[in-house]
């Protein structure tokens, strides 16, 4: 957490109340904090829907390395003095045209062939972030934004251009979503329809790409995952319906992210450590649900079981 | 053999027709020579040692592939153009457990899976062909008898459930060919006899040509109008009695080969050349010398 913080939290309206109502009001009388609910609102929407897919698609690796390229592009861009969002979005955009271009197995089961190149980029955006935050003297306190996530100083341009790219992004899935789903779960099966395969896994990089960039500018790189991964499979535990898993993923991010925001509002701790946490107790709570309802006995329709518990 | 009553008997009674057909997979010919008749409504087994390019074949015949050179041509046009009406299972082993999927899903793509957009949830409600099209997969389903599990995880199935909702996926929107790449593989044999029965069954209610790919003949023997065997330097086909023969086998891979018949009716082939037992490389399996 930044001084700022630390100093907010010394001020008046930053405490804790038994008063749900009030506590959130207090939360939202600062500018800040309106606009870090706004993009973490939309980020959680946006990381929920791609994450579900990236889950599917069995893509978690892909999805790690584009957050990790998030941090040489926030980086470099603070360095060359552009906006940061600028160095998010061109270094995941970019990186996910890179993975798209690596030669794919002709047997094409799963996605394992990428996962040298997948490697070998994600090191070296490592390094370069590394060699960025070294050139740019002084800028050591970012990192820890960069990498853990901070909610504070969201400005309004900042929230419209999260909007946007979210907005594209779930344009994009709305058109392609059907076959997509297609082609992820019967990657052989589709493409002998006539579904463009090949096309669609490019397509769904970059917008991995964009949802990676999107969230690392309130989890930080190193924690994506919390928005990318953990609802969504903690979704699919719950239910193997697509129809009721999507929502349900979108429901859950946005419960956590939500639920991350507050409470770091009104703690010392950062806001990226708040949101894992919430997003693992979802996952490990529909792990255990879900065995639980394995456990029941083996009825036709266990997952329905596991909503309702 | 048992030509579905209604079929026009002109230029469309042969599904699949190929002449003189070469592929070559990273500039290497796989086979050529290949001649294909696959009479539309019956029930065609495509055989042949692993590794000598049967996969191959049946990506050729859905467009997914090339010829290098020579015809082919699908229900009537050429390949790629018909894949709408076509059904196909692919070769494989089975769905990775933890996909969390529903086999009624993975019908369901075979239905629609490749139009654009996003499904709207509860559009049955107020849509009929939302309607139609989720009664035409329970029906697809109960089809295949796979209705008591259609609505687990897929992964968690067996590998004979497994197939079977693949089978309902191929046969979903009413294809006139239904290619088969492998479905018996990876089966255990109460499963393979009952899937190879329902696949039989599928093709003798009529409209529909099946063309399966598969190494092993007995479990589908019974059931079989012909067999295409195929080797680098090309084809033979007829009905089984003409084809697995010691002569016929032994003149097509220029090797010594016998087929032995036990007393229940079962085609044992000795010495039929095999690509190595473990398939590090599915194309270098030409049948050796």
């Amino acid at each position: 957490m930044t001084p700022g913080a630390a100093g907010l939290l010394t001020g008046p309206g930053t405490s804790l109340t038994w008063n749900i109502g009030s506590d959130i009001s207090q939360v939202l009388a600062f500018h800040f904090m309106v606009n870090a609910v706004r993009a973490g609102t939309i980020i959680a929407v946006a990381a929920g829907v791609i994450g579900w897919f990236m889950i599917l698609r069995r893509q978690s690796f892909a999805g790690h390395t584009l957050a990790v390229v998030a941090f040489p592009g926030a980086s470099g861009a603070i360095l060359l003095g552009l906006p940061a969002a600028a160095g998010y979005f061109g270094f995941c955009i970019a990186a996910a045209l890179l993975i798209a271009a690596a030669p794919r197995s002709q047997a094409d089961t799963g996605f394992s062939a990428e996962s040298a190149v997948i490697g070998t980029v994600q090191a070296f955006a490592l390094a370069c972030g590394f060699l960025f935050v070294s050139l740019y003297k002084g800028f050591l306190d970012g990192i820890t934004g960069l990498l853990f996530g901070s909610f504070l100083g969201i400005t309004d341009s900042q929230v419209l251009t999260l909007l946007a790219a979210a907005a594209a992004a779930l344009s994009v899935l709305a058109v392609t979503g059907r076959p997509l789903f297609f082609a992820s779960t019967d990657p052989d099966v589709a493409a002998a329809r006539g579904v463009p395969v090949r096309a669609l896994s490019v397509v769904f990089l970059v917008l991995l790409g964009v949802a990676a960039a999107e969230v690392s500018q309130i989890t930080g790189a190193l924690l994506v995952f919390a928005l990318l991964v953990m609802p969504a499979a903690a979704a699919q535990q719950l239910t193997a319906r697509p129809a009721l898993s999507l929502p349900l993923t979108v429901i859950i991010a946005l419960a956590v992210t939500w639920l991350g925001l507050g409470v770091s509002y009104f703690s010392v701790y950062p806001v990226g450590f708040f949101v894992t946490t919430f997003g693992f107790a979802a996952y490990v709570l529909a792990v255990a649900a879900r065995q639980a309802a394995d456990r029941l006995g083996r009825r036709p329709r266990p997952a329905k079981i596991a909503v309702s518990a | 053999m048992h030509p579905p009553a209604g079929q026009p008997a002109a230029a469309s009674a042969a599904a699949v027709t190929a002449r003189g057909a070469a592929i070559a997979v990273g500039g290497r010919t796989l086979w050529s020579g290949v001649d294909l008749d696959v009479p539309a409504g019956e029930f065609v087994a495509i055989l042949g040692p692993n590794g000598v390019g049967k996969s191959t074949l049946i990506k050729a015949v859905l467009g997914l592939l090339p010829l290098a050179a020579g015809q082919l041509e699908v229900l009537g046009g050429p390949p790629g153009r018909a894949s709408h009406r076509i059904g196909y299972l692919p070769q494989r082993r089975s769905f990775d457990p933890g996909l969390r999927v529903r086999g009624v899903d993975v019908v369901r793509c075979g239905l629609d899976g490749d139009r654009w957009g996003l499904p709207l949830p509860g559009a049955a409600r107020f849509s009929g062909r939302a309607r139609r099209a989720a009664a035409r997969v329970d029906e697809v389903i109960d089809l295949v008898g796979a209705g008591a599990y259609a609505r687990r995880p897929v992964g968690q199935l067996s590998g004979g459930e497994q197939q079977r909702l693949l089978i309902a996926q191929a046969l979903v929107r009413e294809p006139e060919l239904l290619v088969l790449d492998e479905p018996l593989d990876s089966l255990d044999l109460p499963n393979q006899g009952a899937v190879a029965g329902l696949i039989a069954a599928i093709s003798q209610a009529g409209q529909v040509t099946v063309l399966m790919v598969a190494h092993d003949v007995n479990p589908i023997l019974s059931y079989l109008d012909k067999v295409i065997y195929i080797a680098a330097g090309g084809t033979v086909s007829g009905t089984p009695a003409e084809v697995i023969t010691s002569a016929t086998l032994s003149r097509l891979y220029d090797t010594p080969i016998e087929v032995l018949h036990t007393s229940d009716g079962r085609l044992v082939v000795v010495g039929q050349p095999e690509a190595p037992a473990v398939h590090t490389d599915r194309h270098t399996g030409i049948p050796r010398p």
